[in-house]
C-alpha cells in the first residue's frame, strides 16, 4: 500500500477560443490517474477560468504512482455535442516520491495539444502522501533518485558506486496498430505519448528495484532512449550507474577524497592510438589494435563477418557467452568494431538461456555511465572501447519477455568489456549506447572509456580484477595519473609510441588519448582545447533485408577507419596530443551511411607533443608533382603554426622538471632546435621504436613540428588530395569563441554567469543528381560547418564566449534528406584571466551577470544575516494585508516562508505527507496568491537551461528531481504554420516552454545536465503534412548565486522572478 | 546551401535589435538580408550571406511567432512560450507600437474602418512606408482604439496600462484615438504643413481641457469625446464681440498675457478684434457635428487675413508663456485649460524652451482666454 495522491485544479488563463459565436469557451478539467477520473465543473464562458476545484484525491499503489503519470485534460463543454478537447497535461510525479526532492508540484503548465501546440496555461497543485511499505517483495522503487547528471551530483558525495544499472522495456508501437487507421491522428499521438510517459516510468521503477537490490539508493548518469523501431514495435530502454550517495551538509567541499592513486597496473595491451606510419591505408592496422575477434565465433551463413582483421590481434580473455551468440562480431578498441548482420536462428532460445545464466554468475558488468569522477576515483585511462552489431529488426512478440533485446545488447557489452580486458582494464567508464534504425535494419553501438579505477569506492566482490591493490606506496600525481599506460609495455597487441610521462617522468603514456570521457578537472593541460569533428559519408545501394544489413556491416569498418584518420588528422593539424568526450554516430539511411565524430581536443601536458603531418606523393620524381605537395606541406605546417597559436599550446619546457629521473634522454633534450616549441622525442630511449628510424630520413621538409612523429599522409589519387584539401579548409573559429563537447573546456576556467542554450535543427535535402562519397562529404562537412558558423554568428553578442557541450545528432530520416540537430550551451567569459587556473577547482565568478542576460533576482535575501528579522516582520504584514500593488512581493515572501517551513519539517520528521498543515501560512491564501500573481502578470519564473552539470556563477543546492519529457506535434495545415521550420520551430519552443513550466512547478529555476534525445521529424509536403518526436531529459535543480550564504537560499531558487518584478 | 528546414532556438529567446526593426519596417527577408549585409555585419563576425540569411530567417520567424502576443503586450509578461528578459520585452513592445509619423498624418481624424485599411497601398505609395509596416500601424491603432473605447478612466492611462506603453508613445495613442473618434479633418492641402506633433499637442489641450473628462474622471469615453454642455457654452462667448465694454477687456487681458512673448505679439494687438471675432465664430459653431470635424481647417481658414501673418512655422511660442498665461487667465472652474504645471515665475526666462509650436497653440491659447474671459464675464454680470 501506497500512497495517496492529490490534485487541485486552480485556474486557467488564455485559453483558445472554442465557440466562435461568443468568441468565449467553456472549460471544465478532467483529471485522470490509473483508471481514476474527477472531473472539475464546468466555467462557463471564460478564457481566464478559475476553477478553484476540491482536492480530487487518488489512493493508488505507488507502483502505479511510479509508472502512471497525471494526466490533466481540458475540455470545452459541449451541450449538443461532443466536448472538445482543449490539451493535455502529463505530470510526471516521480519527483514527489522521493523525499529530499521536490514536495509540492504548483504551477502553471502550458495546455498541449499534439495537433495544435500549446493552448493557454492551467495552473495544477499536485501533492503526494506515503505510507512506508516494508515489504519486501515490493515492486515499486520509490525514493530511489534519478540524475541525468554524468558525475556525481553536486551537493552529494557518493559513498558508494556499485555499478552497472540497465533495463530495457517493450511494445508495440500505438501507431502502427490497426486501430490507428480508424482513430485521429491527436488519438493515436495521444497513445503514444502515453505508452511512453508509463513505459519510462515502468522502465525508471525496475531500474530504482535494481539499484535497491545493490544495496544503492540513487542512479547517476541515467540516460533513457526509445528506439522507434517501426512495424516491429517500441523500445525504451536505459542505462545508469548505481550509487550510494550521502547529501552533503550545507557548504561543505565536494568528496575530499584522499588522492591515493594505485600506480601503473601491468596487464595485457593496447590503447588506441594508431601508429605514427599509416603508409598503407589498410584499414585494419590503426583501429584494430587489441581484442581482435577471439577463438570461437561461428559465422552463420547469414551473417557476413567484416573483412578479417589484419593486426596481430592477441587472443584473449573473452567470455564464452559471447561467442554463444551467432552473430560475428569484429571488435576493435579504439575506434570500435565492424559488425554483422544476422537473423536469430533456431538455437537463440536456448543459447540465451546461457547467455542470461552467465550473465547472472558474473552479476553486472563493470561498466560506468558517469563521465567524470571524484577526485582519486580514476586510476589510469586505456582507450576508446566501442563494438557495432548490425541487427535485422522483427515483430516483437511478446512484450513481457523483451528477450531478444536483451541479448542483443548483453553480447555487444560482453563484447566491450573484452575489449576492456584487452586493454588491461577493469572497467568502462563514459559508457553509452546507442542505435540507428532505418527500415528494418538496425545498428547498435556501445562505446565507452577502458579505465582502471581505484577500488575504494567499489562494493567488495564487485569488480573481480584485483590487480590495482598493490602499489599504494607510488603514487602518480594526480595531473597525469590517468595517462599512463594501464597495459603492459611488453606486450602490446599493437605498434604505439610510448614514453616516459612528460609531466612526473616515472611511468610510460602513449602518444595520443582518445576517451570518451570529460577531461579530468586536476589534469594538466597546455592552451586550451577545441572541438574536433571528422564527417564521412558513404554511399550504399539500396536493398532488403539481410542483403540491406551485409551491405552495412561491410561498410561500417571502412567507416570508422576513415573517422578515425579524419580524427587523427585534425588533431595533429592542431597539435594536440588527447580527445575527450568522443562520440562516434553512424546513422543509416536507405541509400546511405552518415559517420560523424565528435570530441574534445586538448593538448595533455604529460603526454608527448604531436608530430607534424607529411605530406608524401607516391611518385617521387615527378617535377611537378613534387611542388605541388611541397606548397601542400607548407600549407599544412603554416595551419599548425596559426593553430598553436590560436590554442596558446607552448608546452612548458618540461625537462627542467626532474631530470635526474631521466639522465639517459637529457642528451637528447638539450638538441632541441632553439625556437622550435617542441622538444626533440626521446626516442632512443624507449622501447618499440625501432621501425620509426626509417621516418627519420622522409622528414627532410619539414619544418619545426617535432621530425620523428610525423604523420605522413600520402597522395595518391585525388581522394587524396580531397581529404587534404577538406583537412585543411575546416573554417577557423572567429576570435572570442571557443568551442568543445565536454562539460568544461580547458584551458577556460573563469566563467561569469551568462549562459544561452539552445537547439538547433537543419535538414538538408540532396539534390537527385548523381552523387559521389567526395560530393556528399562536402556537402555534409559544408552542412555541419555551416552550422557552427551560424551559431558563432549568432552568439556574437557573448563574446567572449565559449559554445559547450556541443551535442551533434546526425539522421537520414528519407533518402535524400540529412538532418543534423545539435544542443549546446554557449557561456561567457572573463577574458582577462583565460590562463590562469585557479588552484583547487574551477572558480566561477558570481557575480558579473552581463545585461542581455535573464537574471536571478536574489536581492530578496542579500542580506541573509539579517533576514530571519525581517522574515517575521513580514509574516505579519502579508498576513493582515493583500496589498494589491506589492502583491508579488507578498508572494514571494510567503512562498519563501512555506518552504522555509517545509524544509525544517522534513529535516526532522521523515515523513511525506501535504504541507499546508505545518505551514505557517494558510494554503487556501498562498494559493490565491500565486493565482493572482500568474494573473497579475509580470513573474513568470526565470528557468535556465543547460545540458552542462552546473551553472557557472551558481551553486546547486537541491536536486528536485528528473526530467523525461516525450512529446508528439503534428500538423495538417503545414504551410499556415510557416513551412516546416516554422512548424519545428514553434514545436522546439513549446517543448522548451513546457520543461520550464515543469520545472518551476516544481519549484526550481533551472535544468542541468538537460539533452534532446531524440528529434524525429517527418514530412509530407505535399499532403501539407509533418509530425515531430521530441524527447527531452534532465535534472531539475534549485541553484542559487555562489555569493549568497546557505540558509535562506535553500528557499529563495523557488521565488526567483524576473528582474524588473512587475513591470506595470 | 539551401536548407529544407532551418531552425534555431535559444532557451532565451535571441533578438536581434536591428532584425527587428528591419521586419517591423517591412522588410522581406532578402532585403533585410541586403540592408544588413550593407551594415557591415558580416565582417564584424566573419560570416557569410548563407548565416546572415539563415539568421534573418530565424529571427523573422521568431518575430512573427511573438507577434501574436504583441496584440496585448500585458501576456507577452505571463506568456510561457518565449522567455525574454523583461527589458528585451519592454523594447519589443515600445518599438512594435511605434509608427512613422509621415503615415500617421495619413490616418489622423479617419474612421479607423475597413474603408481606410483598403487604402493603404496608396498612403504607403504615398508615404513610403511599406504596406506591410503600414498595415501593422493602421491595426496597432485600431486595436488601441477599440480597447480604450470601453474602459473608463483617463485615456492616455489606459492606453499606458493595456499596452505597457511609455508615457509619451501613449500619449501619441491618445491622440490618435482623440482624432479618429471626433473625425476631426486634417487631410486638407492647407493643414498639410501641419505635423503629427502639431496637432498631438493640440489633442492634448483638448482633451485636459475640452472633454467630459475634465470635469467627471469616472465616465465611459470621458477623454474621447468633447463636452457637449461645454461646447454649448461657448456661444456664450458672442459677447465678447458684441459687447465693447467686454472686447476690450479681453484685449487687455491677452495682450498683458502675451506681451513680450511673441514676436507675432504686434500683428496680435493690431488686429485683435478681427481675431477674436474669427475665433469666437468658430467656438460659437462647435455645437455642431460638422463643425466640429472641420475644427481645424475653420481655424486656419476663417480667422481673418491677418492671421495669417501669424501662421507659419517661425511663429513661436514658449510652453512656458502658455503657462503663464494659464495663470493669468485663470480663474477657470470648469476650464482648467492647459496641462503642464506652472513653472515658477523666475524659471520662465533661463528656461530653454521646452518645445515650439505654431499658431494652432496660438488658436488654443486664445479660445481659451476667450472661454476665460466669458468666465469672467458672467461672474460680472451675476456681480451686475
Amino acid at each position: 500500500m501506497p500512497g495517496k495522491l492529490k490534485a487541485k485544479i486552480v485556474a486557467g488563463r488564455h485559453l483558445p477560443v472554442m465557440d466562435r459565436a461568443s468568441d468565449l469557451t467553456d472549460a471544465f478539467v478532467e483529471v485522470k490517474f490509473g483508471n481514476t477520473t474527477f472531473k472539475t465543473d464546468v466555467c462557463p464562458k471564460s478564457l481566464n477560468p478559475q476553477w478553484n476545484s476540491e482536492w480530487f484525491k487518488f489512493e493508488v499503489d505507488d507502483e502505479d504512482l511510479q509508472d502512471e503519470p497525471l494526466q490533466v485534460t481540458v475540455l470545452d463543454h459541449d451541450t449538443y455535442s461532443a466536448n472538445d478537447a482543449i490539451g493535455k497535461v502529463y505530470i510526471d510525479i516521480d519527483p514527489l516520491l522521493c523525499n529530499e526532492a521536490a514536495s509540492v508540484i504548483s504551477g502553471w503548465f502550458p495546455i498541449y495539444d499534439t495537433i495544435h501546440g500549446i493552448r493557454g496555461e492551467i495552473n495544477v497543485l499536485v501533492k503526494v502522501e506515503l505510507f512506508n511499505d516494508l515489504n519486501r517483495f515490493r515492486q515499486s522503487s520509490c525514493g530511489v533518485k534519478f540524475f541525468c547528471t554524468t558525475s556525481i551530483p553536486r551537493c552529494y558525495r557518493a559513498a558508494m558506486v556499485h555499478g552497472f544499472v540497465e533495463e530495457l522495456v517493450v511494445n508495440e508501437d500505438p501507431e502502427y496498430q490497426w486501430i490507428d487507421r480508424i482513430r485521429t491522428p491527436r488519438a493515436s499521438n495521444e497513445a503514444r505519448q502515453r505508452l511512453i510517459s508509463l513505459m519510462s516510468g515502468e522502465l525508471q521503477r525496475k531500474i530504482g528495484l535494481k539499484v535497491l537490490e545493490m544495496g544503492g539508493n540513487a542512479v547517476v548518469g541515467y540516460l533513457q532512449c526509445f528506439d522507434l523501431e517501426g512495424e516491429s514495435g517500441l523500445v525504451v530502454r536505459a542505462i545508469g550507474t548505481a550509487c550510494t550517495l550521502d547529501k552533503l551538509s550545507s557548504g561543505s567541499a565536494p568528496n575530499t577524497a584522499t588522492h591515493t592513486h594505485p600506480n601503473t597496473a601491468p596487464a595485457s595491451n593496447a590503447c588506441n592510438s594508431p601508429s605514427k606510419d599509416g603508409k598503407e591505408p589498410v584499414f585494419g592496422e590503426d583501429l584494430l589494435s587489441s581484442s581482435g575477434p577471439p577463438t570461437p565465433f561461428r559465422a552463420l551463413p547469414t551473417s557476413s563477418s567484416s573483412p578479417p582483421p589484419l593486426s596481430p590481434s592477441k587472443p584473449c580473455s573473452r567470455q564464452s557467452s559471447s561467442s554463444d551468440t551467432d552473430l560475428s562480431l569484429t571488435p576493435k578498441t579504439g575506434m570500435g568494431s565492424g559488425g554483422s548482420a544476422g537473423k536469430e536462428a533456431g538455437p537463440l532460445k536456448t543459447l540465451l538461456r546461457q547467455q542470461t545464466q552467465t550473465a547472472l554468475e558474473q552479476r553486472e558488468f563493470p561498466f560506468f555511465t558517469l563521465t567524470s569522477f571524484p577526485p582519486g576515483f580514476l586510476v589510469h585511462v586505456g582507450g576508446v572501447v566501442s563494438a557495432r552489431s548490425v541487427k535485422l529488426l522483427d515483430r516483437i512478440h511478446n512484450p513481457d519477455e523483451p528477450e531478444t533485446r536483451d541479448a542483443w545488447w548483453e553480447e555487444i557489452r560482453q563484447e566491450i568489456k573484452s575489449h576492456a580486458k584487452a586493454l588491461g582494464c577493469h572497467a568502462v567508464v563514459g559508457y553509452s549506447e546507442s542505435t540507428s534504425i532505418c527500415e528494418e535494419v538496425c545498428i547498435l553501438s556501445a562505446s565507452g572509456t577502458a579505465a582502471i579505477l581505484n577500488p575504494r569506492y567499489m562494493r567488495e566482490g564487485c569488480l573481480d580484477i584485483g590487480i590495482v591493490d598493490h602499489r599504494f606506496e607510488d603514487p602518480s600525481p594526480p595531473s597525469c595519473g590517468f595517462c599512463h599506460i594501464p597495459y603492459d609495455e611488453l606486450n602490446m597487441p599493437f605498434p604505439t609510441q610510448l614514453t616516459y610521462c612528460y609531466h612526473c617522468r616515472r611511468q610510460k603514456v602513449p602518444d595520443v588519448l582518445f576517451t570518451t570521457i570529460d577531461l579530468p578537472p586536476e589534469a594538466a593541460v597546455t592552451g586550451k582545447g577545441c572541438l574536433i569533428q571528422a564527417r564521412l559519408c558513404r554511399l550504399k545501394k539500396k536493398a532488403q533485408g539481410e542483403v540491406n544489413a551485409t551491405a552495412i556491416s561491410n561498410l561500417l569498418p571502412f567507416m570508422e577507419y576513415e573517422l578515425h584518420t579524419q580524427l587523427m588528422n585534425k588533431l595533429k593539424l592542431r597539435s594536440m596530443n588527447a580527445l575527450f568526450g568522443l562520440r562516434i554516430q553512424i546513422s543509416i539511411g536507405e541509400n546511405m551511411l552518415l559517420g560523424l565524430a565528435s570530441a574534445t581536443g586538448v593538448y595533455l601536458t604529460a603526454l608527448p607533443a604531436p608530430g607534424g603531418i607529411q605530406i608524401a606523393g607516391k611518385t617521387p620524381g615527378d617535377l611537378s608533382n613534387e611542388h605541388h605537395i611541397l606548397t601542400i606541406q607548407k600549407r599544412i605546417n603554416d595551419t599548425i603554426a596559426k593553430n598553436k597559436e590560436i590554442y596558446q599550446i607552448n608546452p612548458p619546457k618540461l625537462f627542467a622538471l626532474d631530470p635526474e629521473v631521466f639522465c639517459g634522454t637529457n642528451m637528447e633534450l638539450t638538441e632541441e632546435v632553439v625556437g622550435s616549441p617542441i622538444p626533440e622525442p626521446r626516442q632512443r630511449s624507449r622501447l618499440f621504436r625501432s621501425h620509426s628510424e626509417s621516418s627519420d630520413e622522409v622528414s627532410e621538409l619539414d619544418l619545426s613540428h617535432g621530425k620523428k612523429d610525423a604523420f605522413v599522409l600520402e597522395i595518391d589519387d585525388t581522394d587524396a588530395v580531397e581529404d587534404i584539401h577538406s583537412l585543411l579548409t575546416d573554417a577557423t573559429i572567429p576570435t572570442g569563441f571557443n568551442s568543445c563537447n565536454t562539460e568544461i573546456m580547458p584551458g577556460i576556467y573563469n566563467w561569469t554567469s551568462a549562459v544561452q542554450m539552445f537547439t538547433s535543427v537543419r535538414v538538408f535535402r540532396l539534390s537527385n543528381a548523381n552523387l559521389t562519397n567526395q560530393g556528399l562529404n562536402k556537402i555534409f562537412t559544408d552542412l555541419c560547418e555551416n552550422l557552427l558558423k551560424s551559431f558563432y554568428f549568432k552568439l556574437r553578442s557573448m563574446i567572449p564566449c565559449c559554445l559547450c557541450h556541443l551535442n551533434f545528432t546526425v539522421a537520414v530520416p528519407e533518402e535524400e534528406l540529412i538532418q543534423v540537430a545539435v544542443t549546446a550551451v554557449a557561456m561567457t567569459y572573463d577574458k582577462d584571466q583565460t590562463q590562469e587556473k585557479p588552484a583547487e577547482k574551477p572558480i566561477t565568478k558570481g557575480c558579473i551577470e552581463t545585461e542581455e542576460q535573464l537574471q536571478f533576482p536574489m536581492e530578496l535575501c542579500a542580506d541573509s544575516s539579517s533576514t530571519n528579522t525581517q522574515l517575521s516582520s513580514k509574516i505579519s504584514g502579508v498576513q493582515e494585508t493583500t496589498n494589491v500593488s506589492s502583491r508579488d512581493r507578498c508572494s514571494t515572501w510567503l512562498e519563501l516562508l512555506r518552504l522555509k517551513a517545509h524544509t525544517i519539517r522534513r529535516g526532522s520528521v521523515k515523513t511525506i505527507s501535504s504541507l499546508e498543515r505545518s505551514s505557517p501560512v494558510p494554503d487556501g491564501r498562498s494559493r490565491s496568491l500565486r493565482s493572482t500573481r500568474g494573473f497579475g502578470g509580470s513573474s513568470v519564473t526565470v528557468v535556465k537551461m543547460t545540458p552542462l552539470s552546473f551553472l557557472p556563477g551558481t551553486r546547486i543546492i537541491k536536486y528536485l528531481g528528473i526530467i523525461n519529457m516525450f512529446f508528439i506535434r503534428e500538423t495538417t495545415s503545414l504551410r499556415e504554420e510557416g513551412g516546416v521550420s516554422g512548424f519545428l520551430h514553434s514545436f522546439i519552443a513549446e517543448v522548451f516552454a513546457m520543461v520550464r513550466a515543469h520545472v518551476a512547478a516544481l519549484g526550481g529555476n533551472a535544468v542541468v545536465s538537460y539533452s534532446m534525445k531524440e528529434c524525429v521529424f517527418m514530412e509530407n509536403p505535399n499532403k501539407n503534412q509533418a509530425q515531430c518526436l521530441i524527447n527531452v531529459s534532465g535534472d531539475a535543480v534549485i541553484c542559487v548565486r555562489e555569493t549568497d550564504q546557505e540558509p535562506v537560499p535553500s528557499n529563495i531558487g523557488q521565488t526567483c522572478t524576473s528582474e524588473t518584478d512587475g513591470a506595470t | 546551401m539551401a536548407m529544407e528546414l532551418d531552425v534555431f532556438v535559444g532557451n532565451t529567446t535571441i533578438m536581434d535589435e536591428e532584425v527587428y526593426q528591419l521586419w517591423l519596417d517591412g522588410y522581406t527577408v532578402s532585403d533585410a538580408v541586403k540592408v544588413r549585409m550593407e551594415g557591415g555585419v558580416m565582417e564584424e563576425c566573419e560570416a557569410s550571406a548563407d548565416v546572415l540569411l539563415s539568421d534573418t530567417m530565424d529571427q523573422y520567424r521568431t518575430f512573427q511567432m511573438c507577434e501574436r502576443l504583441l496584440y496585448s503586450p500585458a501576456k507577452l509578461a505571463n506568456q510561457l512560450l518565449f522567455q525574454i528578459p523583461p527589458h528585451r520585452q519592454a523594447i519589443l513592445i515600445e518599438r512594435y507600437y511605434a509608427f512613422d509619423d509621415a503615415f500617421v498624418r495619413e490616418v489622423l481624424g479617419k474612421k479607423l474602418s475597413k474603408g481606410t485599411k483598403k487604402d493603404l497601398d496608396d498612403i504607403s505609395a504615398k508615404t513610403n512606408v511599406t504596406l506591410k509596416s503600414c498595415r501593422r500601424q493602421f491595426d496597432n491603432f485600431k486595436r488601441v482604439f477599440k480597447v480604450v473605447e470601453e474602459l473608463k478612466g483617463p485615456l492616455v492611462e489606459n492606453i499606458r496600462q493595456h499596452f505597457l506603453l511609455s508615457d509619451k508613445l501613449a500619449r501619441d495613442y491618445a491622440a490618435i484615438v482623440f482624432f479618429a473618434n471626433n473625425r476631426f479633418e486634417t487631410g486638407k492641402r492647407k493643414l498639410q504643413y501641419l505635423t503629427f506633433q502639431d496637432f498631438a499637442f493640440c489633442a492634448g489641450q483638448l482633451i485636459n481641457n475640452w472633454t467630459v473628462g475634465a470635469v467627471d474622471n469616472m465616465v465611459e469615453d470621458m477623454d474621447v469625446d468633447l463636452d457637449k454642455e461645454f461646447l454649448q457654452e461657448l456661444k456664450e462667448l458672442k459677447i465678447l464681440i458684441t459687447d465693447k465694454d467686454l472686447l476690450d477687456q479681453h484685449k487687455s487681458l491677452v495682450c498683458t498675457a502675451l506681451r513680450g512673448k511673441t514676436k507675432a505679439f504686434n500683428e496680435m494687438e493690431a488686429n485683435f478684434k478681427n481675431l477674436s471675432r474669427g475665433l469666437v465664430n468658430i467656438a460659437a459653431k462647435l455645437t455642431n457635428t460638422k463643425d466640429v470635424r472641420d475644427f481645424f481647417i475653420d481655424l486656419v481658414e476663417k480667422t481673418p487675413s491677418c492671421v495669417g501673418q501669424i501662421h507659419g512655422r517661425h511663429q513661436k511660442l514658449y510652453l512656458q508663456n502658455v503657462s503663464r498665461l494659464k495663470r493669468i487667465s485663470s480663474p477657470a472652474y470648469f476650464f482648467p485649460c492647459l496641462s503642464p504645471p506652472p513653472p515658477p515665475a523666475d524659471a520662465v526666462i533661463s528656461a530653454p524652451p521646452v518645445r515650439t509650436f505654431s499658431v494652432f497653440d496660438l488658436s488654443a491659447v486664445i479660445i481659451s482666454s476667450l472661454s476665460a474671459s466669458l468666465l469672467e464675464s458672467s461672474v460680472c454680470k451675476s456681480d451686475l
